[in-house]
């Protein structure tokens, strides 16, 4: 083979290459999907979301205190974590060439990368230790903290996608920087900031670890805030190391429930963002 | 007017201010929580093997090997191939194409650690189980593959840890890609060099984005819990055999820590916690420090600018 025969080759080789390896990271995808789909829908039924968990033996029953348990803990993450996010995204949008806005962009994108078991450990010491007690707002506090980097993020990056003339016009009309930015520059971001909502509640639905030891789990439907409530994570992992193959079934039922929840998220998510790119982008 | 913006400046600074206070706190909450196992073991605990509860011994070296092992054999699986798809997605394919594999890789992505611990379990560990019987015995003698098939172990973990990796290093990579002036590969064409030649040009001018994405994989490997829990099998050993179950320090938190009620033992526990801590904010720093230089050095592209360039510029 002559010199560039054998470079047309490697190239050729190469292209492959990375041919598949896009496949091969599609086949897991196909094969998670293609289980929990198959898996989920045998086992999913009304009572899933309607009864409690049977005791071991007594088959049927459901996991509404998980789902239930969910939805507070996403809510308090999310009323915990949202104001703190946004407002931190400002600062720096706002102030972006400061060296306070850089330390908190640092500390962004550090507490995005800290293993969200170690958050809960934090969450722990700080809400769990002193009143010795796992409850509701542990496993909140924990999941907040997850939010707020991934919030603040996002909200600077948006706010920097709206045209610096609605800002200057604010100003030169002789607004206060506080009202530009409250009635123009976020209103005109404000699909993407929902766009940024989502994707981080997407995120913190699933997560497991940060709540095992604060919000821990419950066998019975609660919806104190003081008191150790069930997630549909948490219950999920119970039921999948468990022995018994009626909860095996339940735990594919989560799951499935699980990722719908998740990707409904991600989707209306990615939808916002389209329309607020089409509103920006010229 | 100087007064109000001076209140709405230090307003949204305050909010600021608590992510950064989140960080020190955890930090300091950390090191607090772990004072009596740092006096009592000192850096035994990172040399030592005992992990015994009820005697009161800890050492953490099966921890940090099952950490360090697992995550690096999922990089060595998942680097190639997060590269193969990022340079196929931004380089290779057909531009209809690129959108719906933008999505498909990020749903990889968005898919909650524990329900690739579900399927782990229940699909996974039984291929590697026969994976594992199927090994010819002369392979055996080889310590890499020594040991009886359980089919939960080291090379399940790595598996599904490379996984759940390939989304993150693939965007990332992809991002910095993009930054490489496209006159880099023109000229490459220009000069004749075939596709493969000019795409590594433009791989080696992008050299330091690239090692920032894979050790931000890295990172996200070393503190992965649910997932590596579920099939890594979670016993306590060093060794290099990939059929081995072996622990991690994330599994052994998860695991034990509602458990823990010794202090002593709870105080070991944090402190795999914050070592884990430290090491993950090392290399995320190290990692962005890259990703942040390769987007400074190239402060004009052509293509449109990443969010690392966005937020450095």
């Amino acid at each position: 083979m002559n010199r560039v025969a054998r470079r047309k080759f490697l190239s050729q080789l190469f292209v492959a290459f990375c041919a598949l390896s896009v496949l091969l990271a599609l086949v897991p995808l196909a094969f998670i999907l293609f289980y929990l789909v198959s898996r989920g829908i045998q086992a999913l039924n009304v009572s899933f979301f309607t009864q409690m968990p049977r005791p071991v033996g007594e088959s049927g029953g459901g996991m509404a205190n998980a789902i239930v348990g969910t939805l507070i803990l996403v809510g308090i993450g999310a009323i915990a974590g949202v104001p703190v996010g946004i407002m931190s995204g400002v600062y720096m949008s706002e102030y972006a060439g400061s060296r306070f806005a850089a330390l908190i962009r640092f500390a962004a994108d550090t507490l995005n990368g800290v293993p969200s078991i170690v958050v809960g450990m934090f969450a722990y010491a700080v809400a769990v230790l002193p009143f010795k007690q796992f409850s509701a707002l542990a496993g909140g506090l924990a999941l907040a903290i997850m939010m707020i980097p991934i919030m603040a993020r996002t909200t600077e990056e948006l706010l920097l996608l709206v045209p610096s003339t609605m800002r200057e016009g604010a100003l030169a009309l002789g607004a206060t920087r506080a009202r530009a930015v409250f009635t123009v520059v976020l209103p005109a971001a404000l699909p993407g900031v929902i766009t940024g909502v989502m994707l981080a509640l997407a995120r913190i639905a699933g997560e497991t670890a940060p709540l095992l030891f604060t919000s821990f789990n419950n066998q019975f439907f609660s919806t104190k805030l003081t008191q150790p409530i069930s997630s549909l994570t948490v219950q999920l992992y119970t039921y999948a190391i468990s022995p018994y193959e009626d909860w095996h079934r339940q735990a594919w039922a989560g799951a499935l429930t699980l990722v719908t929840l998740v990707l409904l998220c991600s989707v209306l998510a990615r939808l916002a963002t389209r329309r607020l790119e089409r509103m920006h982008v010229r | 007017m100087r007064s109000s913006e001076a209140g709405f400046r230090i307003g949204t600074g305050l909010f600021g201010a608590v992510l950064v206070l989140i960080v020190v706190g955890i930090g300091f909450e950390l090191w607090r929580q772990s004072m009596l196992s740092i006096a009592k073991f000192g850096l035994n605990f990172w040399a030592t093997s005992t992990w015994d509860p009820v005697a009161g011994q800890f050492g953490a070296l099966p921890f940090i090997w099952g950490t360090l092992y697992s995550s690096l054999l999922a990089l060595l699986i998942a680097t190639p191939i997060a590269l193969g798809i990022a340079v196929f997605i931004s380089e290779l394919c057909p531009a209809a194409l690129q959108q719906p594999l933008v999505f498909l890789t990020e749903l990889l992505a968005a898919i909650p650690s524990i329900v690739y611990g579900l399927w782990g379990i229940f699909v996974l560990v039984p291929a590697v189980r026969a994976l594992e019987t199927w090994t010819p015995p002369s392979l055996k003698q080889v310590p890499l593959f020594s040991g009886p098939p359980f089919g939960i172990g080291m090379l399940a973990a790595a598996l599904i840890l490379a996984v759940m990796v390939i989304p993150f290093i693939s965007s990332v990579a992809r991002e910095v890609l993009r930054t490489v002036p496209s006159a880099q590969r023109e000229a490459a064409y220009a000069l004749g060099a075939t596709r493969f030649e000019a795409i590594r040009a433009a791989l080696f001018y992008a050299r330091t984005g690239i090692v920032g994405a894979v050790m931000l994989g890295f990172g996200r490997a070393l503190g992965e819990t649910m997932a590596v829990t579920m099939v890594i099998g979670n016993s306590p050993r060093v060794s290099l055999s990939l059929f081995a179950p072996q622990y991690t320090m994330a599994s052994v938190i998860a695991n034990e820590f509602t458990e823990a009620a010794d202090p002593l033992y709870v105080n070991a526990l944090v402190e795999i916690g914050l070592v884990l801590f430290v090491i993950t904010l090392a290399i995320n720093v190290l990692s962005r420090l890259l990703i942040w230089g390769m987007a400074n050095a190239n402060r004009r592209p052509i293509a449109p600018a990443t969010d690392e360039a966005k937020a450095a510029a």
